[in-house]
């Protein structure tokens, strides 16, 4: 086994004191970037990238993946306290997470946010030590068909079932979709559907979107209670991470299958939040207590979380071995890779072993230290929301507008963001489904672009899609995901019939 | 406190003219200078920001904190006209890349780089043709063979961007050659190379940085570079062949040449201090080995110019940047 | 009819004021798509193509919640005037304060924005509301600015101080 023993001599690497150090460092700053909302994990890593250039380029690495690992913990933790989600990815967290807290559970929805980010990212650098050479060929084979056909199964395994009145699901998706298409249109390199607006050249982000929709919209609607609106007043410690210890272990199918689909989502490289999306919406399907998901289920926070760190973590992986990033932050690493002189690709786990094992086994020593650091943390978090009301409200409010100009460094994307967030208001009361709204935004445009892409290699023909093994097989995945409502019930009914 | 303050200063000056730097410029920031990258994160234009702003950190380059803003709307229209509308505003700078004349002609936003004050070119990038290395085209003359035999639009050329220098470029092969090609753009740079490695592609025009890896690997073959003589570099890369060995397309029979510009451009209405200021920065830059090593890794072009000849150059560049993009009706259709 | 203890505007007209809403923004898309082009070129589908019957589809989509919403009868409230008055209380000042940033830079904006809303809404002690309004602020400028160089929008009061 070479690769073990690389492996430990990555560990070496990384457990110099400097550069343990660094870890430290990397993940303490990463959480604070997740936590503030619009200083994604992307922009983070870039504004500190030229911060390690006189280090050398294990640690440099080390302490950048860190900044990552720590912006994936911390994007859950302003998910589950005030309904924003800090990171795209977190956005199915909020969904179960933030009522937890309302119940007076924030402990256990941040306990079992942090630990399953922690199983899912492990299972990832498990898969990358031992597979990645064989992972790196699959990733090869996806063209703009096979790309499309995974936006699409994301896409099916979420809609399909919900409890809101379908046309309402219909509008509130395709309203996604439409504000997806807004600013320049990648294919043809046309602007569309900007009307001769400047700002909005950039088209709608999807960060400001969720940050008017969830977070402000969320305290529209606590305002209609007035101020007399107080945080749960739970116990508050360290034991209730060994209580929700206890009861992890019983959503073990959950975890696993969240960690499959996160491995498969980051390789392919569709990304970190599809990938949290779709393993919300299959876990909301297949559980037991699917029908209470978005009424604080612990499941429901343990499936996004896993998925969005197993995803995130494998997006490294094409990022090295084929030069291609995975999500926006890898695309900001591979800048960095490249600045330092080493060339992601082919060659990279050849000639710089050293660097390579260095990263991987920071991945393994990253994420334990990651863990311990939020965990500890997590009785102050909690304690966040027994601030009244009065003062946290405004702070939250100012933090949106900071959070939301920072995204494109735009005052008119904060004035969107309250327009966004008086619609979220209204869209809620109304019973319209956020969350079809927010994946479409997500999805939306880079589906299409795959989507034209293929037919453009295949000269217009549709076939494409069903061009190949790989293809159609995900395609019918789909298909099935899309029907499976009416699929069970055919299933049942078949039963009912046979018995 | 204030005349404290004053006598460092003063000290400050004395010493650096002491020093005998006699052209150090009279103006200096005195405020954080933003440093636009219209470009999205992790691409060509915004690694080389970021190496700038790592260098000037590392050497103490400069006294106040260089801050780097990707402002990507609209193909980078965005930034544009952030620089065109802080008029007068000198801590502001621009790094270019060909979508400084493309994006306006494309997209029709009002903007010409007219608008902005040239500062320096800092270099120019190269573009290589590749192709699968399983593919039997050895030589550009193979490749031609292939690409005329085959019916036309059924061989596919990969690229980043819409109307953008790769699709230029293409046009640019369609017209020397006589045939067509489908054109598909993508994201970025790293992934038309993978595309191509996944023979999802036939072809592509990445820039050196984009695809060395895939080279190294034994993925993919470079055919040639579209310069006017070969690259500069001789260390060897893969199989013995160095960026020296790729020949030009043009002594191969085929005639096109592109490079791409990675200039410095800073808000309208600066004075001559403040240009000479940024010019000295990046002579100052250009002289470190972290940058060296950086043009080295990508191959660049390392042709430096200021003044009157790089707004020469860039004019010239623009005018037939509306040739090409007119004759291959890329041109925005009045929206 | 359910009892009625407060007055307010009915849920069903704000249905129908949603959809008709929703619609009036599908028709935006399909104006826009008819101009980017909307037919399949020899290249699959123009920039307006997907736009255009996204548009479409809000438009249907909308029509049949605005019947099945004019059919709604129950008579609910949508809110109470005073909850709305509430919500109002929030939207407002926040308009104000995101309306101002551009101008005020959002420092100051913020400073003010905080002292109202602990002040006005939560009925704090000046010198809470102070501590905070101020503290925010400067916290914000240490990591935002001086962290992590991220320039946040200024006015002329930084201006003045020369930040």
């Amino acid at each position: 086994m070479e690769e073990l023993a690389n492996l430990f001599h990555g560990f070496a690497v990384a457990l110099q004191p400097y550069n343990i150090m660094l870890m430290i460092i990397g993940i303490t700053l990463g959480v604070i970037i997740g936590v503030l909302p619009g200083l994604g994990g992307a922009n983070g890593v870039a504004i500190l990238l030229p911060l390690t250039f006189s280090m050398p380029p294990t640690s440099a690495i080390i302490m950048l993946s860190c900044i990552y690992w720590g912006a994936l913990f911390g994007g859950a933790i302003t998910s589950i306290l005030f309904n924003i989600p800090g990171e795209p990815w977190s956005v199915a967290t909020t969904f179960d997470g933030y009522p937890m807290a309302q119940q007076g559970k924030p402990g256990e929805a941040l306990t079992a946010a942090f630990t399953s980010s922690f199983v899912g990212a492990l299972f990832a650098v498990i898969m990358i030590t031992l597979v990645a050479p064989l992972v790196a060929g699959f990733a090869l084979r996806f063209g703009p068909a096979e790309k499309f056909a995974v936006y699409f199964l994301a896409f099916c395994s979420f809609v399909g079932l919900s409890k809101e009145p379908p046309f309402k699901t219909i509008a509130a998706m395709m309203m996604g979709f439409a504000l997806a298409a807004v600013g320049l249109d990648s294919i043809t390199g046309q602007l569309r559907l900007t009307f001769g607006v400047t700002e909005l050249l950039n088209g709608f982000d999807f960060l400001i979107a969720v940050i008017g929709l969830f977070g402000i919209g969320e305290i529209l609607l606590t305002m209609e209670e007035g101020l007399a609106f107080r945080g749960g007043n739970a116990t508050i410690n360290l034991r209730v991470v060994l209580q929700t210890w206890r009861e992890l272990p019983a959503y073990w199918m959950t975890s696993l299958r969240s960690c499959l689909i996160g491995c498969w989502m980051g390789v392919t490289p569709a990304g970190a939040t599809p990938a949290s999306f779709m393993s919300y919406g299959i876990a909301k399907r297949l559980a037991r207590r699917g029908n209470n998901f978005g009424k604080g289920e612990i499941e429901g926070v343990i499936a996004p979380e896993t998925a969005a760190h197993a995803a995130g973590t494998s997006a490294l992986l094409p990022m090295l071995s084929l030069g291609v990033p995975g999500s926006p932050t890898a695309a900001v690493l591979l800048g960095g890779l490249l600045i330092w002189g080493l060339q992601p690709g082919p060659m990279l786990f050849v000639e710089q072993k050293e660097f390579v094992w260095g990263l991987i086994a920071s991945m393994y020593l990253g994420n334990l230290a990651g863990l311990l650091v939020v965990l500890t943390c997590v009785p102050i978090f909690a304690a966040i929301l027994r601030v009244p009301f009065g003062i946290i409200a405004p702070l939250i409010l100012v933090l949106c507008a900071i959070g939301a100009y920072s995204v494109h460094n735009s005052t008119f994307d904060v004035m969107l963001m309250l327009v966004f967030g008086v619609l979220g208001y209204l869209l809620k009361k109304c019973n319209y489904p956020l969350a079809p709204l927010v994946l479409a935004i997500v999805l939306g445009d880079k589906a299409e672009e795959a989507f034209r892409q293929s037919l453009l290699g295949s000269q217009g023909s549709l076939g494409v899609f069903f061009s190949n093994g790989l293809v159609s097989t995900i395609m019918a995945l789909g298909l099935v995901a899309l029907f499976w409502s009416a699929i069970q019930e055919g299933y049942s009914r078949l039963r009912t019939a046979m018995a | 406190m204030k005349p404290f303050v004053l006598n460092v200063a003063l000290a400050a000056i004395v010493m650096s003219c002491a020093n005998g730097t006699a052209s150090r410029a009279a103006w200096e920031p005195v405020r954080p200078v933003e440093f636009i990258v219209p470009a999205g994160t992790g691409g060509g234009a915004d690694q080389m920001a970021r190496t700038i702003q790592g260098i000037v950190t590392k050497h103490n380059l400069m006294k106040q904190p260089l801050v780097v803003i990707n402002k990507a709307g609209g193909a980078g229209g965005e930034g544009f006209l952030d620089v065109k509308t802080s008029s007068g505003n000198p801590h502001k700078i621009i790094i270019t890349l060909s979508n400084l004349f493309t994006t306006p002609l494309a997209t029709g936003i009002p903007f010409n780089w007219k608008d902005l004050t040239p500062v320096a070119m800092l270099a120019l990038d190269e573009f290589v043709l590749w192709v699968n290395a399983e593919k039997p085209y050895s030589s550009v003359k193979d490749y031609v063979d292939a690409v005329k035999k085959a019916p036309s639009g059924s061989f596919k050329m990969g690229g980043t961007g819409s109307k953008q220098e790769d699709q230029i470029i293409t046009v640019g092969i369609e017209k020397a050659i006589g045939t067509k090609f489908t054109y598909i753009p993508y994201k970025g740079g790293g992934e038309v190379a993978v595309q191509l490695v996944g023979n999802h592609v036939d072809s592509t025009v990445n820039n050196p940085i984009e695809a060395v890896a895939q080279w190294r690997g034994g993925k993919l073959r470079p055919l040639c570079v579209f310069d006017a003589q070969p690259m500069a570099y001789d260390e060897p890369i893969a199989d013995g062949k160095a960026w020296k060995d790729i020949p030009t397309c043009k002594s191969q029979g085929l005639a096109m040449e592109y490079l791409m510009l990675r200039g410095i451009f800073m808000s309208p209405k600066a004075t001559k201090d403040q240009v000479e200021y940024y010019v000295e920065l990046f002579k100052k830059v250009r002289a470190t080995p972290e940058w060296q090593e950086f043009m080295k890794n990508g191959a660049f072009n390392t042709t430096f110019l200021t003044g009157a000849d790089y707004a020469k150059w860039v004019e010239a560049e623009e005018k037939r940047h509306e040739g090409l993009m007119k004759e291959a009706g890329f041109l925005a259709s009045g929206n | 009819m359910s009892e009625r203890s407060e007055r307010g505007p009915a849920h069903k007209t704000l249905e129908i004021g949603m959809a008709l809403l929703i619609g009036a923004f599908g028709l935006v898309v399909i104006f826009g798509s008819l101009k980017a082009g909307i037919n399949w070129g020899a290249e699959g589908p123009r920039a307006g193509f997907f736009p255009f019957y996204v548009g479409a589809a809000i438009v249907g989509a909308s029509a049949i919640n605005l019947w099945s919403a004019r059919r709604d009868d129950d008579g609910r409230l949508f809110a109470s005037w005073g909850q709305l008055r509430q919500v109002m209380s929030v939207v407002v000042p926040t308009a104000i304060y995101v309306g101002s940033m551009p101008f005020i830079g959002l420092y100051a904006a913020s400073m003010v924005f905080i002292a109202w809303f602990m002040r006005w809404l939560g009925g704090y002690r000046w010198l809470t509301t102070i501590a905070v309004a101020v503290g925010m602020p400067v916290l914000t400028y240490l990591v935002f600015e001086r962290w992590f160089l991220v320039p946040l929008p200024k006015g002329p009061f930084e201006e003045w101080l020369g930040l």
